[in-house]
């Protein structure tokens, strides 16, 4: 259980919201042109990381809004939130 | 030779009030090469070695792990054993391990607590009646044991269920797998580390994994933290963990790693003598041979290490539990934890070989990975050993999401993942 700072509603519970997973993986430019490693890498590979993680959020039960986050998934502690569309302000 | 455990053994032990017990494994410090190293050393990991000893006649092995053995997903499962799985490939693999479960305190000289008490999956509206009834089908043409029940048979099998229809998820019926049951975790990995000690195996604990050296396109041996250790083959088996041992080879595999809870209550006198899953509202309930109920709840939507959970999903399946069971309703409950769950998009595990050579993987049990210890490690073994897998896990090869063939179990299986 955790806090999360909606950029557009504020601090509220964890339960408040839905994870999206990994965020930043680009929809490809030219789906019919794809091999079937490339779908395979776009639909199912995911970097499953244990430290810091950027990934997507959706306020389900709040403003219904997506956005971004970084979380450091080891233990869980927020470093930063971002609207979609905006540069992650963390490396 | 290991002394075999038996009567006589506990009678002479207890002249010198058991304190001379042969160690059941040694504690070794890790050789410089081995013929193959299974990385993680839970009941998968551990039956995988034992397995490669005494099947494939590899002896030259080591186990290594980061903690202690069982102290990882082995010893916070829920200790569920059955294989009424939908699927034709899935069914084959669950079934493989429940034969195995079935004579393995024999075969370990290790008593696991085997016991088959039955499991029932209970049905909730229509469709969950039509779906149970269609996998109930399912099982019984590959010969696993099934019956569907109805709400008086439900109320028949385990008397304190409520069946009231006036309750917000009314039972309308279920399905019962007789052979089905549970085990003592701990001693499975204990058994299988046990019998593949006595083979030989090295089993290196606090010795956690640092990278994979690679040459090209095969694997060298591993860097631990007891240093170098050279090796052809390298099995791993690191449940929630297998995303970052597959990043130190350079592979992305297909899972997320989430927190799967668990809780137990004050030891009790039997008041549950069978196991009773729900799917719909994701409750399950079965007691320990100490007397707790031991409840498993779901897993949380985000990816986390931190063997932590978020409360909600507790209080979840505690409000799904206490409406089946009002007679739990004065219950405490005595501690609660998470484990790591690797979860694959099709809800069913990896055995596999990979693109590096010597490199094999067995994971994304995710949710149910308990039940199938023995025959995750009876086919981890074959497919490492002969480098080709075995008959019942060639559909869980890591290129089904390449190809698209998937064994979609999500839904299908008893369970909701």
């Amino acid at each position: 259980m955790f806090l999360i700072n909606c950029p557009f509603c504020g601090e509220r519970e964890q339960s408040e919201f839905k994870a999206g997973g990994e965020a930043h993986i680009v929809r490809p430019k030219q789906p019919t042109e794809l091999s079937d490693d490339e779908w395979a890498e776009y639909l199912f590979m995911r970097k499953n990381i244990k430290g810091i993680q950027f990934e997507r959020w959706n306020h389900v039960h709040g403003c219904r809004k997506w956005f971004n986050m970084v979380r450091d998934t080891s233990n869980d502690q927020i470093k930063a939130v971002y609207k979609m569309g905006e540069k992650p302000p963390i490396k | 030779m290991k002394n075999k455990y038996s009567i006589f053994s506990l009678i002479k032990n207890a002249f010198s009030y058991h304190e001379n017990w042969e160690k059941a494994w040694k504690d070794p410090e890790p050789k410089k090469e081995y013929d193959a190293v299974i990385v993680g050393g839970g009941g998968h990991g551990l039956a995988t070695a034992y397995y490669l000893a005494k099947k494939h006649n590899m002896k030259n092995i080591a186990v290594v792990e980061k903690g202690w053995i069982g102290g990882g997903n082995t010893g916070r499962n829920t200790t569920i054993i059955r294989s009424n799985y939908l699927w034709d490939a899935s069914a084959g693999l669950y079934d493989h391990a429940l034969k195995i479960w079935e004579g393995l305190s024999q075969e370990l000289n290790y008593n696991v607590m085997f016991s088959q008490r039955g499991v029932m999956n209970l049905a909730h509206n229509l469709q969950d009646v039509r779906d149970l009834k269609r996998r109930t089908h399912a099982n019984r043409l590959n010969g696993i044991d099934a019956v569907y029940l109805n709400t008086e048979e439900v109320k028949k099998f385990c008397p304190i269920i409520n069946t009231s229809q006036d309750i917000r998820y009314p039972v309308l019926g279920g399905t019962l797998q007789r052979r089905a049951g549970t085990a003592r975790h701990d001693a499975v990995a204990w058994g299988y580390a046990r019998g593949a000690d006595e083979m030989g195996v090295d089993i290196i604990q606090n010795c956690e994994v640092k990278g994979i050296k690679r040459n090209g396109d095969t694997v060298e041996g591993i860097e631990t933290t007891k240093g170098f250790i050279k090796t052809k083959k390298i099995g791993v088996v690191a449940a929630g963990h297998s995303s970052v041992i597959a990043n130190m080879a350079g592979l992305k595999l297909p899972l997320e790693s989430k927190p799967l809870q668990a809780l137990v209550s004050e030891p009790v006198k039997p008041i549950i003598d069978t196991v009773v899953m729900s799917n719909a509202v994701h409750a399950y309930v079965s007691q320990s041979d100490k007397g707790e109920l031991v409840i498993g709840a779901g897993t949380d939507d985000y990816v986390s290490y931190s063997q932590k959970g978020s409360h909600d999903i507790v209080e979840g399946t505690l409000n799904a539990i206490l409406e089946l069971y009002p007679i739990f309703s004065r219950m405490r409950m005595l501690r609660q934890w998470g484990g790591i769950v690797d979860i694959c998009p099709d809800a069913s595990p990896i055995i596999s070989k990979t693109s590096i050579k010597g490199l094999y993987f067995n994971c994304g049990w995710g949710t149910g990975g308990f039940k199938a210890t023995p025959g995750s490690g009876d086919l981890f073994a074959h497919t490492i050993a002969n480098d080709e897998p075995h008959k019942l896990n060639a559909a869980f090869n890591i290129n089904r999401f390449v190809s698209g063939d998937l064994v979609d179990e999500h839904g299908a299986a008893a369970v909701a993942h």
